[in-house]
């Protein structure tokens, strides 16, 4: 489940200095490589979508980018990609396929891999253009009623993104306009479709995920509203923030631990690389970018 | 802890006995000389007309396999004799071809004159083998170099379902959404168009069907928020003639002056678009992903469209037409002319794509035109194919989430209990996603008048929620998973007297019977099970005559021929995989329940009973 650290998670943090042990090995090469779980030489294997930004795309340009490359200095290693559209098949294509080790994005407790703590947690937000002044901040706002509302479908049996659901259920259903999130791939970072939909008018109001909004509302030519939904979960369990957490597989527990001893030195840059790609935060104020590397990356 | 139904095997009913008096005008039908290998000479009639004073007028086979199906009446009967009950336990190998590749093969090889077709699953390569030469030996082969692409914005799976044969050439579909023609004798490409686009979420993984001279294909992705769609082509240039929507105004959907549904719940003006939340049609699923037949005489096809999609079903109220629907249409201008909606605002993720078999049959004491269709809602439906009348539509396996179609109305009775919602837990959905039965064909003797079902039998829960993420978006879905249904076998290969809508008799199997049948004019039924087994039953009583194990698990079709020396011959592709078969062939983990939406749940045995590897194997006696 999301939304709160697990008891597994805590349980982690406890175990955090056991992956300060690195392990030294001589390469073919006969160069001294520092190494662990199952990075087998100086480079960083990682799992990414080639399309999708603020995430990733394969210029470099997404803030997962970013992370890979300053988890790859922080151990002298270089990252190597495994591009795969963020689909279903992704995690068993990608990571579980060992074309790569680690997903520097997923949800946590996430079940086809095993999570890091979370470096993040975002919320779903409405998207309006701010001379519209419609100053939604909630599913239940009456308003909602007279307007057209964009939602995104992930196309999963029986489920969505969970705005639909809660607007489903508050009988808005018929002011629903949907937008997959595969949206055409041809185009750059298909799922922002949603926020030029906001742009150009066709729909009143979007509700889309923090990160996503965020990035393409900072960069927007018509100025646009970001504001977190309300609730945050909606009774009797539909969740509209979640926890971040990057993916590794099951069983390279060690790396995994390396990782979550990274997440913790490093979140003051963490919290400043997210600050400048406008992500929503609900876990903590967006912290100030401090001098402790940033987020040039490598 | 279920009310499993009673369905008591029973011998022959007198209508088969019935049948049996007219054997020896089937048996002197004999095999016409091989055909010429110019031509090809397609001949395929509708499924022997049984006529009214009972005598069996079946069509000459000429030994011949030039479509998945056989025949336009989609009844993978063969009339070849000379492999029998009595001597089936004879088989041996004759010759294995290794395809190279490791995902599902549900393909059928084809014959035409003296050489063997086979396709693979992605990369969709062609093979060509010699059927005069000891072993077989790959005459050509072609590679349509699909788009490594395909197989990651693709939705689901990497099959091809097959290629079929007309006047000369070769047409099949590859993922990324090509039609391709190429020579039958050279391996050369005619022609090839572009249908739809993988980056859309579209691909192709269905078998063509030429008919009067157009092929006739479909797409897959429903889930990824694709508007499905039927087109046809033209043969010779690989032009497109019309595409049929199966969502939206009629004029998209081709229902026009001549459209005529036999139930006042398929009658209206656009019930594409009025069945449907505004504009929810237009990303609203629908795909054709399975079988079409085609009756000359009425000249009609008849095909199925697949679920409602991307919207789960809360938010799209409605019947949301024409999903799950069967389409009677004219082949060469796609006119629709009957259409009956199957499962109206599905929530089970029961795809309407089922194969359609043609045949002519008593039913209260008249002669029928009818269509035979073991739909994955869990009923045989037999319908008047001219008017779309459902004649009956009675249980073949265990179902719960509904409760029988009303014949006065067309209506399946939903039960509300069972309907999935985010957040409630449902408990023993019969039958599970999947369906009483999948994609994977029966086949239909006029001499037994019996159906052979190859099929599941799976119940589903959906209960906790888990957290996924998918392009960057976080959200929550149910869990799927599936499970045995009462008996606790997982598949059942069952023959089905569609005149009575009765079982005849099962065979009980430990895993889901994922392949197709075949049956002979020898009364030998064929199908493989997942774990290996290519087995040959009495199509009389269903007794096992003889079995052989493959080295992967069986997904592909059956099919028999008359080689060039005259003798008949068995195929059947080996390779495990497909949605049931994942677990193996995509390396899924069984840890993951949810894993292949709920199927690794009820497969996590399978990496310990066979291993994946495609293989085509030819038996004679």
């Amino acid at each position: 489940m999301s939304g709160a650290v697990s008891p597994r998670q805590e349980r982690l943090v406890l175990l955090v200095p056991l992956a300060t042990l690195l392990l030294v090995s001589v390469t073919k090469s006969g160069v001294v490589t520092a190494f662990a779980g199952n990075a087998r030489d100086a480079t960083l294997r990682v799992c990414a979508d080639p399309n999708n930004l603020p995430f990733s795309n394969t210029r470099g340009e997404g803030f997962e980018n970013h992370l890979a490359r300053m988890i790859a200095r922080d151990r002298g290693a270089s990252v190597q990609y495994t591009w795969w559209a963020q689909r279903r098949g992704f995690v068993r294509n990608t990571l579980n396929a060992r074309e790569c080790d680690l997903v520097v994005g997923t949800v946590a407790g996430m079940e086809m891999l095993a999570s890091t703590r979370p470096y993040y947690k975002s919320t779903y937000v409405f998207v309006s253009r701010r001379d519209r002044r419609l100053a939604i901040r909630s599913f239940d706002d009456s308003a909602l009623r007279r307007l057209k509302i964009g939602v995104q479908l992930v196309g999963d049996d029986f489920a969505n993104t969970p705005p639909v659901h809660a607007l489903a259920n508050r009988g808005l259903r018929g002011n629903l306009v949907g937008y997959t999130v595969y949206g055409d791939y041809r185009e750059p970072n298909p799922p922002a479709r949603i926020i030029d939909a906001v742009v150009k008018g066709d729909v009143d109001v979007a509700v889309a995920w923090g990160p996503m909004a965020g990035y393409f509302a900072a960069r927007s030519r018509v100025p646009l509203d970001v504001v977190p939904v309300s609730p945050r979960i909606d009774l009797p369990f539909l969740p509209f923030v979640f926890d971040i957490s990057m993916g590794v597989r099951y069983g390279d527990s060690t790396f995994r631990h390396q990782l979550d001893d990274f997440i913790e030195r490093r979140r003051s840059s963490i919290d400043s690389l997210l600050a400048v790609y406008g992500v929503p935060r609900v876990d903590r104020p967006p912290a100030r970018r401090e001098g402790d590397g940033g987020i040039g990356g490598g | 802890m279920y009310g499993m139904r009673q369905r008591a095997s029973r011998g022959p009913t007198r209508a088969i006995r019935w049948t049996l008096a007219a054997l020896a005008l089937a048996l002197s039908g004999g095999c016409k000389p091989e055909p010429s290998k110019s031509t090809g000479s397609v001949t395929a009639k509708t499924g022997g007309a049984v006529v009214a004073n009972g005598e069996v007028d079946l069509p000459a086979d000429d030994g011949q396999w030039v479509r998945p199906a056989k025949d336009f009446a989609s009844t993978r009967f063969s009339g070849l004799t000379e492999i029998t009950t009595s001597n089936v336990k004879n088989l041996r190998t004759i010759a294995t071809f290794s395809t190279g590749a490791l995902r599902g093969h549900e393909s059928a090889p084809i014959v035409v004159g003296s050489t063997m077709y086979v396709i693979t699953p992605f990369p969709n390569v062609v093979y060509a083998l010699d059927l005069t030469k000891p072993g077989l030996p790959a005459k050509w082969s072609f590679n349509p170099k699909p788009a490594l692409a395909s197989q990651g914005v693709a939705c689901c799976d990497v099959v091809n379902r097959g290629l079929v044969f007309d006047a000369g050439k070769l047409f099949f579909n590859t993922l990324d959404n090509r039609t391709i023609a190429i020579d039958a004798n050279t391996g050369k490409p005619v022609w090839e168009t572009k249908v739809g686009d993988i980056n859309l979420g579209e691909t192709m993984t269905m078998a063509p069907l030429v008919a009067h001279g157009v092929v006739l294909i479909g797409d897959s992705g429903g889930e990824m928020g694709v508007r499905g769609w039927l087109k046809g082509l033209d043969e010779n240039s690989g032009k497109v003639l019309w595409t049929a929507y199966h969502t939206g105004p009629d004029k998209d959907v081709l229902i026009g002056a001549n459209f005529k549904a036999y139930y006042p719940k398929d009658q209206g003006k656009d019930l594409g678009v009025s069945s449907w939340p505004p504009d929810a049609w237009k990303i609203g699923g629908g795909t054709t992903w399975g079988w079409i037949s085609y009756d000359p005489t009425l000249d009609l096809i008849f095909y199925g469209s697949a679920n409602p999609g991307p919207w789960n079903p809360e938010v799209r109220p409605g019947d949301n037409k024409w999903t799950s629907t069967i389409f009677a249409r004219k082949p060469t201008t796609g006119e629709a002319v009957w259409a009956y909606q199957l499962s109206p605002h599905d929530v089970h993720d029961y795809d309407g794509v089922n194969e359609q078999v043609l045949a002519d049959i008593p039913i209260s004491g008249q002669t029928r035109k009818v269509l035979i269709r073991p739909d994955r809602n869990g009923y045989v439906y037999v319908m008047d194919r001219a008017t779309g009348q459902v004649l009956s539509a009675e249980p073949y396996g265990f179902i719960n989430a509904s409760a029988g179609v009303d014949l006065t109305t067309g209506q399946l009775k939903m039960n509300p209990e069972k309907e999935p919602k985010l957040g409630k837990v449902v408990r023993e959905i019969c039958p599970a996603a999947p369906g009483t039965k999948d994609w994977q064909p029966s086949a239909y003797s006029p001499r037994t008048g019996l159906l052979y079902i190859p099929h599941q039998n799976l119940c589903m829960d959906e209960e906790s929620l888990s957290a996924n993420y998918i392009a960057g978006t976080p959200y929550v879905g149910m869990n799927v998973k599936m499970y045995p249904g009462p008996g606790g076998n997982r598949g059942e290969f069952e023959a089905w007297n569609p005149q009575t809508g009765k079982q005849v008799w099962a065979i009980k199997e430990d895993l889901p019977v994922w392949s197709g049948a075949m049956v002979t004019a020898g009364d030998v039924v064929f199908y493989g099970t997942m774990d290996g087994w290519f087995k040959a039953v009495d199509a009389r009583n269903g007794t096992v005559l003889w079995q052989f194990k493959t080295g992967s698990g069986i997904i592909g079709q059956p099919i028999t021929y008359k080689g060039p020396d005259g003798h008949q011959y068995v195929a059947v592709l080996s390779g495990v995989g497909g949605w049931s078969g994942a677990i193996v062939a995509g390396g899924l983990d069984a840890r993951d329940s949810s894993a292949a939406a709920g199927f690794v749940n009820v497969m996590r045995d399978l990496p310990s009973k066979t291993t994946k590897g495609g293989m085509l194997y030819v038996f004679g006696l």
